[in-house]
C-alpha cells in the first residue's frame, strides 16, 4: 500500500514536471519564436536531430505503440514488414525523393496545406475544398485511435475505468493543444521525440533480458506456435514467428489479407498521403537538412514501431513463463510432450466448489499439479494451473496488450517512464492532427468558399474543436471493436494514399498530369474506399450497420465469397485511382506551359 | 532463422535494420549535399506561413 501511494506521488510529480517543462518550452517557443518557419524566416538551418524528432513523433504516435504493438501480441512478428516500411517507405523514400520535391514546388507555390498544395498545382479551387473536407471528416478518426491507445494505457496503469483514463487524456491533451500545442514548436516535439526514444529503448532492452535474450526469446515464442488460439488459426494464424498462411478463396487465408493488406500496406505506403506529414518538408531550408535527417529518423522510427511490434509479440513468452496461473479442466491436449492444452476455465463458487466459466477457454502450457477436482459430464476431472497468451490475459481487447504487458512485466518505475513516452507520442501526434484540421476547415474550405475571408480565425477554432470532439466520442463508442486502433489508422491512412497518392505523386514528378486527371483520381479513390468500408469489408462495414439493413443480416455484400470481405480497400482504389489518373491524364490536355514552368523551375 | 519459424518473417527483421543501415549510411554521404541559399521566394513563402500559423 506505501510502495503504491510512493508511486502515486512519484506518478503524479513526473506528470506535473513533464507538463511544466513541455509548457516552459511551448512559452520559450511562442517568446523566442521557435517554429520551423521561424528559423526559416531568420535563415537558420534546424539541427538534423531537432528537426528528425519532431518529424518522428509526429509520425509516431499511441496508436502505433499501444495499438499496433498490441496488434503484433496477438498476430505475431509478420507485423514487422510494416517497420520495415515505415523506416523505408517513411522516412527515406519520404525524405530523399518526395521531401525536397515537396518544399521547392510548395515555396513556388506558395502552398501551407496540403490541400492548397494539390489545388495550387492543379489550379482547382475543387481540389483544394474536397482535399480539405476528407480531412475534416477523416482526420478525427485517425484522432480517436491515438487518444484510446493512450488512455488504454493510463486505464491499466491506474486501474480506473477506461471512461475516466480518456476524460483524463483527451483532458491533458486538449490542454496542451489549445494553449500553444498547435504551433509546432519544433523544440517541444524534439523533447517528446526524445522521451519517446528513451522509454522504447529501456522497453525492449528489458523484454529481452526478461525472456533470455534476444535468439532464445524469438525461439521461445517459436516454440509456442501450438497455443494459437482455434479461431485464430481457423484464419491462418500459423504461430508469432511466422507469416500467416497464405492464398485466396479459403477463410484460413483470410489472416494474411488482414495483416498484409490492412495493417502493412494501409500505413506502411498512406504514410506517403499524409497531410500532417508533408507539410513539414516546406518547413525546412535545403535537401540538405532532409538528408541530415534521414538517419536519426530511420533509427528513431526502428525504435518506436520495430520495438512495440517486437515486444508486443514477445509478450506472449513473457505471459506463458510469467504470467498469473489459470485455473481450468483440461478440454483438450494440444501438445502432450510441451504440456500444452485448451483449459477450460474453472473458478471457485460460494460452496468452495469448482465449476465451470461459461464459455471461457484458454490454450495454456501446463505447470503442475492439480489443485483440486471438478465434475464435468459425471465424471470427476482434475483442476490444473496453466499460463496462456497475451490475448487471454488482455481478456480479448488487443489495445490492452501492451498496457498489461508494460504494468506486469517492467518494473514500477518504468511505468512513470512509459506514461511519459505515450504522452509524448499522443500529444505531438494530436497537436499536428488538430493543426491539420484547423487548417483544412479555415483556410481549404473556408476561405475557398468565401472569397473575403472575414472570421477565417472563429471558423479554425471552431473547426479544431469539433474535430476534438468527434475524436473523442469515436474513443468512446469504438474502444471496444475488435484491434480498433490499427484499424481506424489503417483506414485514414489508406483512405489519404486512395484519394490523394495518385494525384500527389503525379503533381510532384509529372509534367503531363492534368488538373482533371487529379480530380477523377481523387474523387474515385474516396468513392470506392467509402463504398468497400461501408458495403464489402465486413469489420468495417458491420460496424457502421448499413450493409446489414440492405443484405438482411450480412456484414458484406461480398460475404459468400471468402477473403473479399478481409481484403483492404486500398488494395481495390488504389490500382482504380492510379488506372483513373493515367486514363484522363492521356485523354486531356496538357496544363500551360507558363504554369508547368512556375511548379517545376529550380532557383 | 535468428530463432524466427519463417523465413519471411526473419527477413522482415533483417530488412527492418537494413533499411535503418540504409538511412544511416545514406545520411553519412549526403550530409553536406543539397545545400541552397535561402531564397526570396523562400522568405516570401516562410512569412506567409507565419500568418498561417497565427490564424491558429
Amino acid at each position: 500500500m506505501l510502495a503504491e501511494t510512493t508511486i502515486n506521488i512519484g506518478t503524479i510529480i513526473a506528470i506535473l514536471v513533464y507538463v511544466l517543462l513541455v509548457g516552459y518550452l511551448g512559452w520559450l517557443g511562442f517568446r523566442n519564436t521557435k517554429t520551423a518557419t521561424d528559423f526559416l524566416v531568420a535563415g537558420r538551418k534546424t539541427h538534423p536531430f531537432v528537426m528528425a524528432l519532431s518529424y518522428g513523433s509526429t509520425f509516431i504516435s499511441t496508436s502505433a505503440i499501444v495499438g499496433f504493438g498490441g496488434a503484433a501480441g496477438l498476430f505475431g512478428m509478420s507485423l514487422l514488414w510494416l517497420t520495415m516500411l515505415n523506416i523505408f517507405v517513411g522516412i527515406f523514400i519520404a525524405f530523399v525523393v518526395f521531401g525536397g520535391r515537396t518544399r521547392a514546388m510548395g515555396h513556388h507555390l506558395d502552398a501551407h496545406t496540403f490541400p492548397e498544395f494539390l489545388g495550387r498545382r492543379y489550379q482547382s479551387k475543387f481540389i483544394q475544398v474536397f482535399a480539405g473536407i476528407v480531412i475534416f471528416l477523416f482526420m478525427p478518426l485517425y484522432a480517436a485511435a491515438v487518444l484510446i491507445g493512450g488512455a488504454e494505457f493510463i486505464a491499466t496503469q491506474f486501474t480506473i475505468s477506461y471512461e475516466t483514463a480518456l476524460l483524463i487524456f483527451t483532458l491533458i491533451t486538449a490542454a496542451y493543444v489549445v494553449t500553444g500545442g498547435l504551433k509546432g514548436v519544433m523544440y517541444t516535439d524534439a523533447l517528446q521525440g526524445a522521451i519517446m526514444f528513451i522509454g522504447m529503448t529501456i522497453l525492449i532492452v528489458w523484454a529481452y533480458i526478461k525472456v533470455g535474450g534476444i535468439l532464445p526469446s524469438h525461439q521461445a515464442l517459436t516454440d509456442m506456435a501450438g497455443l494459437v488460439p482455434g479461431k485464430l488459426r481457423d484464419m491462418g494464424h500459423q504461430g508469432w514467428t511466422s507469416m500467416p498462411l497464405f492464398g485466396w478463396g479459403d477463410k484460413k487465408y483470410d489472416l494474411w489479407w488482414t495483416v498484409v493488406t490492412t495493417i502493412t500496406m494501409g500505413v506502411g505506403i498512406g504514410v506517403l498521403a499524409q497531410p500532417q506529414l508533408i507539410v513539414r518538408f516546406m518547413t525546412v531550408k535545403s535537401q540538405r537538412e532532409l538528408n541530415r535527417a534521414v538517419p536519426i529518423g530511420g533509427v528513431f522510427i526502428l525504435m518506436m514501431t520495430g520495438v512495440a511490434f517486437t515486444v508486443g509479440a514477445l509478450s506472449n513468452v513473457y505471459f506463458n513463463k510469467y504470467g498469473a496461473p489459470l485455473n481450468g479442466r483440461v478440454s483438450k491436449v494440444i501438445d502432450e510432450q510441451k504440456s500444452f492444452a485448451v483449459l477450460q476455465i474453472t473458478k471457485k463458487d460460494d460452496t468452495g466448489n469448482w465449476v465451470d466459466v461459461e464459455g471461457k477457454m484458454a490454450p495454456v502450457r501446463l505447470t503442475g499439479d492439480s489443485v483440486g477436482a471438478i465434475v464435468s459430464a459425471g465424471q470427476t476431472v482434475p483442476v490444473v494451473q496453466g499460463r496462456s497468451i497475451s490475448i487471454i490475459y488482455a481478456q480479448g481487447n488487443v489495445s490492452q496488450i501492451i498496457p498489461l504487458y508494460v504494468t506486469s512485466a517492467m518494473p514500477k518505475w518504468f511505468g512513470i517512464i512509459f506514461l511519459l513516452t505515450l504522452l509524448s507520442a499522443a500529444m505531438s501526434t494530436l497537436s499536428s492532427q488538430f493543426h491539420t484540421i484547423g487548417a483544412g476547415i479555415g483556410r481549404d474550405i473556408y476561405e475557398q468558399l468565401q472569397p473575403k475571408h472575414g472570421g477565417t480565425l472563429g471558423i479554425t477554432r471552431i473547426g479544431i474543436i469539433i474535430g476534438i470532439i468527434i475524436a473523442v466520442l469515436w474513443s468512446y463508442f469504438w474502444q471496444k471493436s475488435p484491434i480498433i486502433i490499427a484499424r481506424a489508422t489503417a483506414i485514414f491512412f489508406g483512405l489519404c494514399a486512395s484519394a490523394f497518392l495518385p494525384a500527389f505523386i503525379g503533381g510532384l514528378f509529372s509534367k503531363r498530369m492534368t488538373k482533371q486527371a487529379a480530380i477523377w483520381s481523387m474523387i474515385v479513390g474516396f468513392a470506392v474506399t467509402s463504398f468497400w468500408l461501408l458495403f464489402v469489408k465486413a469489420q468495417e462495414a458491420g460496424d457502421i450497420g448499413l450493409v446489414q439493413k440492405i443484405t438482411g443480416g450480412k456484414t458484406s455484400i461480398l460475404a459468400g465469397y471468402p477473403n473479399w470481405p478481409t481484403v483492404d480497400p486500398l488494395v481495390v482504389a488504389l490500382p482504380i485511382s492510379i488506372l483513373v489518373a493515367i486514363i484522363v491524364c492521356l485523354a486531356t490536355k496538357p496544363p500551360s506551359k507558363e504554369h508547368i514552368d512556375k511548379c517545376f523551375r529550380r532557383k | 532463422m535468428l530463432g524466427l519459424q519463417d523465413k519471411w518473417v526473419a527477413l522482415a527483421y533483417i530488412l527492418c535494420i537494413a533499411s535503418t543501415l540504409l538511412c544511416v549510411v545514406y545520411g553519412i554521404f549526403a550530409w553536406n549535399k543539397g545545400q541552397t541559399d535561402v531564397s526570396q521566394e523562400d522568405m516570401r513563402w516562410a512569412k506567409e506561413e507565419k500568418k498561417a500559423e497565427k490564424k491558429m
